[in-house]
């Protein structure tokens, strides 16, 4: 990686800005001058925020010049993906339908951000409303794996993992359903985090299925990813479905102490597993257990389960959160529909692509008439399944690890025309956003071909602390 | 599962979604391949087993309730102005009714 963000952290920036060796608006001119120029090459991000990052840089200055605390993201660029709404900044969900939104209002997340100091230096590509494991599903374009431009970057989040692997941002802020950030994490060599379900409050992330979308983080360090889940976590009266918990010190909990921790490997995770990702998964765990963990082996016997059970249950809340672009109030209308049934069908047809009308008529008919409990209700109770199976492990272990992907970044078009392969990539991502548990992807090596393999490190629910702690470890004693 | 393309037209109606032939064609090969995928939940036996339609955690009673107070409202002007049409403060839609 090379630019001006190349070696910066949290820590770094904010001991940079101290030492006066840069302004923040220094810091971000050259940041956005980088994105610039290095943009054409990934496509990452779909609209650079440039009068809005200077002006917060300039916020961040003035409360340094008057001796105030600028906050603990002070002067830190950030990309954010563009499902999360930004006030006044066109927010499109990478769609035809929305190219020309302009939100009348902040997520929560991103009022958590800039109130820390943070600077949102644009607004990433990604797969239509964030359906997708490739990001090539983008009414904008495909974005490009920075460390291999052949090949995807991931997705849905492949736009916030890009940005931050390219160095065009510190930080970024993605969504997960299915696995969008992790797995962008593991084929970008970066680290992402799924938080537990409601950690962090959805208020302003479009809604694809409700009962699973999470906001989480993207950085290159463990101990920066922990440092913005601080941030962004915690109870908002504006999502009645964000966790009353309180929220503990990520950053302080990464302490080293790892000796004696119980690490579970699921059986499941390891059949039809490419050999080279199983081997650095492998190399990954003889690196725990010379930390001290115990590594013993789990089941997680509906594993195979998760794949089907996801699609009818994201396709079916999908179907209904999508019913609300019909012509009427965002922004685009087929300008040839004369009666009102056919502006909502034709400005839908119009504006839709085809991976988001797939999953609105899989998800229609499944809670259709005479399907509904067939389908539905089954994948409801299969869910139960898969949940129990995680609960029953995390009695025995500490942590579950594995891969996060079957196999490392594949190439453009490798995979567009069969959605049901595409679909099963997602399988060891899946299971940990239908049970709700935290879960994060942290960087364990790169193929011979030089692509990067992620660690897949699954906790208890609200126990980010405990899966920061095995992760920051592992990432110290891999480097050293 | 096989879907027929009558079926296909049928869910499409339902979702507001005016298909193309060949899109009609074509999301018949797809949704077949991924319900055909998901008849894999039949083998399970879930008899007895509660469906699951949220995470839910522990917590008091009127844990996630507010406070019930007036807060500022999306103005007006602010609400339609991403309306493709609008007019008097109105999002505006094509004639339901016609005029006899």
């Amino acid at each position: 990686m090379t630019g001006p963000l190349a070696n910066h952290t949290i820590d770094s920036i904010r001991s940079g800005l101290k030492a006066k060796q840069f302004s923040a608006e220094e810091l971000t001119r050259a940041a956005l001058a980088f994105a610039e120029a290095e943009n054409p090459k990934t496509n990452a991000y779909i609209t650079i925020a440039s009068e809005r990052a200077l002006a917060a840089a300039k916020a961040v200055d003035a409360k340094l010049a008057a001796g105030e605390n600028p906050g603990p993201l002070a002067g830190v660029p950030i990309g954010v993906k563009d499902v999360i709404v930004t006030r006044g900044l066109r927010t499109t969900c990478a769609s035809r339908m929305l190219a020309n939104y302009i939100p009348p209002y902040d997520a929560t997340a991103i009022i958590r951000l800039e109130q820390a100091g943070g600077i949102i230096i644009g607004k990433t590509n990604c797969d239509e409303f964030a359906m997708g494991s490739s990001s090539e599903n983008s009414a904008f374009g495909p974005v490009r794996n920075p460390v291999a431009l052949d090949r995807v970057p991931g997705g849905s989040s492949g736009g916030s993992a890009a940005v931050v692997a390219q160095g065009t941002a510190t930080l970024s802020l993605g969504s997960d359903t299915g696995g969008s950030i992790r797995q962008p994490a593991s084929f970008c060599g970066v680290t992402g985090v799924t938080p537990t379900y409601g950690r962090v409050s959805r208020y302003g992330l479009t809604a694809f299925a409700s009962s699973l979308d999470h906001i989480g983080p993207f950085a290159r360090t463990v101990r920066d990813s922990a440092g913005l889940l601080q941030v962004i976590a915690g109870r908002d009266e504006l999502d009645s479905t964000s966790a009353v918990a309180p929220v503990p010190d990520y950053v302080s909990a990464l302490d080293g102490q790892v000796r004696g921790k119980k690490i579970g490997l699921p059986k499941q995770y390891f059949e039809g597993l490419a050999s080279e990702t199983g081997d650095l998964i492998m190399k990954a765990v003889d690196v725990l257990q010379n930390l001290g963990c115990q590594v013993s082996e789990v089941d997680l016997p509906h594993t195979q389960y998760a794949v089907p059970c996801y699609y009818v249950i994201a396709t079916a809340e999908a179907s209904s959160n999508l019913a609300r672009y019909d012509g009427v109030r965002y922004t685009t209308r087929a300008s040839s529909a004369t009666t009102l049934a056919d502006m909502y069908r034709v400005t839908r047809d119009e504006g839709f692509g085809a991976e988001c009308k797939r999953r609105i008529m899989l998800g229609t008919y499944v809670l259709s008439s005479g399907y509904y409990d067939a389908y539905y209700v089954k994948a409801q109770k299969v869910r139960a399944l898969v949940t129990q199976d995680y609960a029953k492990a995390l009695d025995q272990v500490d942590a579950i690890v594995g891969p996060v992907s079957p196999f490392p970044a594949f190439k453009l078009g490798e995979m567009v025309n069969d959605p049901v392969a595409m679909y099963l990539s997602d399988i060891y991502t899946i299971t940990g956003d239908l049970a709700g548990i935290p879960c994060m992807s942290v960087p364990c090596g790169n193929t011979a071909e030089g692509l990067p393999v992620g660690l897949q490190i699954f906790t208890r629910h609200f126990n980010e602390v405990e899966m920061f702690r095995l992760a920051d470890a592992y990432e110290k004693s891999r480097s050293e | 599962m096989r879907i027929t393309e009558e079926e296909v037209r049928r869910v499409a109606e339902l979702s507001n979604l005016a298909l193309t032939d060949e899109e009609i064609t074509r999301m018949a090969k797809d949704m077949s391949g991924v319900l055909t995928h998901v008849d894999k939940l039949n083998e399970l036996d879930t008899t007895g087993v509660e469906p699951m339609s949220q995470v839910l955690f522990a917590a008091e009673e009127n844990a996630t309730l507010r406070e019930d107070r007036e807060r500022p409202p999306l103005s007006n002007a602010d609400a339609v102005a991403n309306a493709p049409v609008a007019g008097g403060g109105y999002f505006k839609v094509p004639k339901v009714i016609e005029r006899s």
